[in-house]
C-alpha cells in the first residue's frame, strides 16, 4: 500500500519510514511529512519556522 | 527503563536515537509535540510511565514549553528547561559564559539604531549581527562597513519582529575557515569536529565540511566549563579559534544535531546520549 502525494497524486511508498519523517515525492519533489505508515498517509511538510533549530 | 523522545519532525538524528534504543532493547515512544494538549493543573498519567523524556523538538519554543510543563509535573527531562532556555537565547548564553569567566568573542547589546551603530563601530569592522534566538546560521550578518551596518539595522527595525530589535553585536573572529563543535555529556567531552567552509558561516546546515578534531585537555576543559556554565547536560559547544586570544566559546546548543559528526569522530553519539541519560536516571539525577 502506498500513500498519495497531496500535490501531484503520485504514489508514495512509506515502507521503512517513521511517522513524522520527511520524504520527497519522486514525481513533483514536494517535501512530505509521513502522517501514518499503517494506513499510508502523507501531508505537505510544514515550512521551516523561525524558531526551528538546534 | 522507558524513554520518551519528543519530536516536531523525525530527522536523521531521531532515527539514530531510535536505532540506539532498539539495539539496547529499551522501551520508548516517539511523541509529536504537535499532538500534545496539557491541562496544567492535571498531570497526565501517561508521562509517569517514563523514566525520562528526551526533548528533540526542532521547534525551540515548543520544546521549551513542553519541558517547563513536564518539569512542573516532576518528570525527568533532558535537557532541563533552564538549560534549554539559556541555550536557546544567545544573550543568556553569553551572560552565563561571561559570568563563568570563560573566553568569548566581545559582545555588545543595543536597542536604539544610533547606539547599535556605535556598538558596531566599537567592535570594529567587520562586525557580526545575530538574532538572539535562531539557529542553523539563519539571519547572521557580517557587517563590513557603515553602509552595510545602516542597511541591516534598518531592515531589522523595519522587517523584523520585536526580537530583531534587540541588536546582538559581536566581534568578528578571524577564524581559520573553520570552527569547532564539541559534544559534551555531563562532565565529559565525548568528541569534537572541525566544521570547515570557505563561507564565514561554518554551520553544517550551511554546507560546512566536517572532520575529526582531537579533544585536547585544553579543549575538553573549556567545553566542560562552558557546558557547566549553562547548567550542563547533553550539549554541543561551538568554539572559535582566535589567532590572538586562542579558543573562544561562541554558543551552546541544547538539542544538537550530530548526523555529520559520527563518521569523522568514530564516536557513536546517539548511543552515548542514551547511556548518559540512563546513567543519570540510575543515579537519580534529574536536572
Amino acid at each position: 500500500m502506498t500513500a498519495q502525494c497531496p500535490e501531484c497524486e503520485a504514489a508514495i511508498d512509506v515502507q521503512g519510514l517513521m511517522v513524522g519523517e520527511i520524504t520527497f515525492c519522486p514525481d513533483c519533489n514536494a517535501e512530505l511529512e509521513v502522517i501514518n505508515v499503517e494506513q499510508p498517509e502523507v501531508a505537505l511538510a510544514p515550512e521551516v519556522e523561525e524558531d526551528w533549530g538546534e | 527503563m522507558r524513554l520518551a523522545i519528543l519530536t516536531s519532525r523525525v530527522r536523521v538524528e531521531e532515527k539514530l536515537l531510535v536505532e540506539a534504543l532498539r539495539q539496547r532493547a529499551i522501551d520508548f515512544d516517539v511523541i509529536d509535540d504537535g499532538d500534545l494538549l496539557f491541562d496544567l493543573a492535571q498531570p497526565q498519567e501517561r508521562w509517569q510511565a517514563y523514566d525520562a523524556v528526551l526533548c528533540r523538538s526542532v521547534s525551540q519554543s515548543r520544546g521549551l514549553a513542553v519541558l517547563h510543563v513536564l518539569e512542573h509535573w516532576g518528570i525527568p527531562v533532558f535537557n532541563s528547561a533552564a538549560v534549554t532556555a539559556v541555550c536557546n537565547d544567545k544573550l543568556l548564553t553569553s551572560l552565563a559564559l561571561v559570568r563563568a569567566g570563560l573566553p568569548v568573542p566581545r559582545t555588545l547589546l543595543a536597542f536604539d539604531e544610533e547606539r547599535t551603530l556605535e556598538g558596531i563601530e566599537a567592535v570594529g569592522y567587520p562586525a557580526v549581527l545575530k538574532p538572539i534566538s535562531g539557529s542553523w546560521g539563519r539571519l547572521l550578518a557580517r557587517i563590513n562597513d557603515r553602509d552595510a551596518a545602516e542597511a541591516v539595522i534598518e531592515h531589522q527595525e523595519t522587517l523584523g519582529s520585536y526580537q530583531h530589535h534587540i541588536h546582538y553585536i559581536q566581534q568578528h573572529v578571524e577564524k581559520p575557515n573553520r570552527d569547532i563543535r564539541a559534544f559534551v555529556l555531563g562532565e565529559r567531552t565525548i568528541c569534537a569536529i572541525y566544521r570547515t567552509s570557505a563561507h564565514w558561516v561554518t554551520n553544517t546546515a550551511r554546507g560546512a565540511v566536517t572532520e575529526n578534531c582531537p579533544v585536547t585537555p585544553e579543549l575538553d576543559s573549556l567545553c566542560v566549563r562552558a557546558a557547566r556554565a549553562v547548567g550542563g547536560g547533553i550539549l554541543a559547544v561551538d568554539i572559535f579559534e582566535d589567532p590572538e586570544r586562542g579558543l573562544l566559546v561562541n554558543e551552546i546548543n541544547a538539542t544538537m544535531e550530530f548526523r555529520n559528526s559520527i563518521a569523522p569522530t568514530g564516536v557513536n553519539i546517539p548511543h552515548e546520549m542514551i547511556e548518559y541519560i540512563f546513567s543519570q536516571v540510575r543515579e537519580g539525577v534529574t536536572q
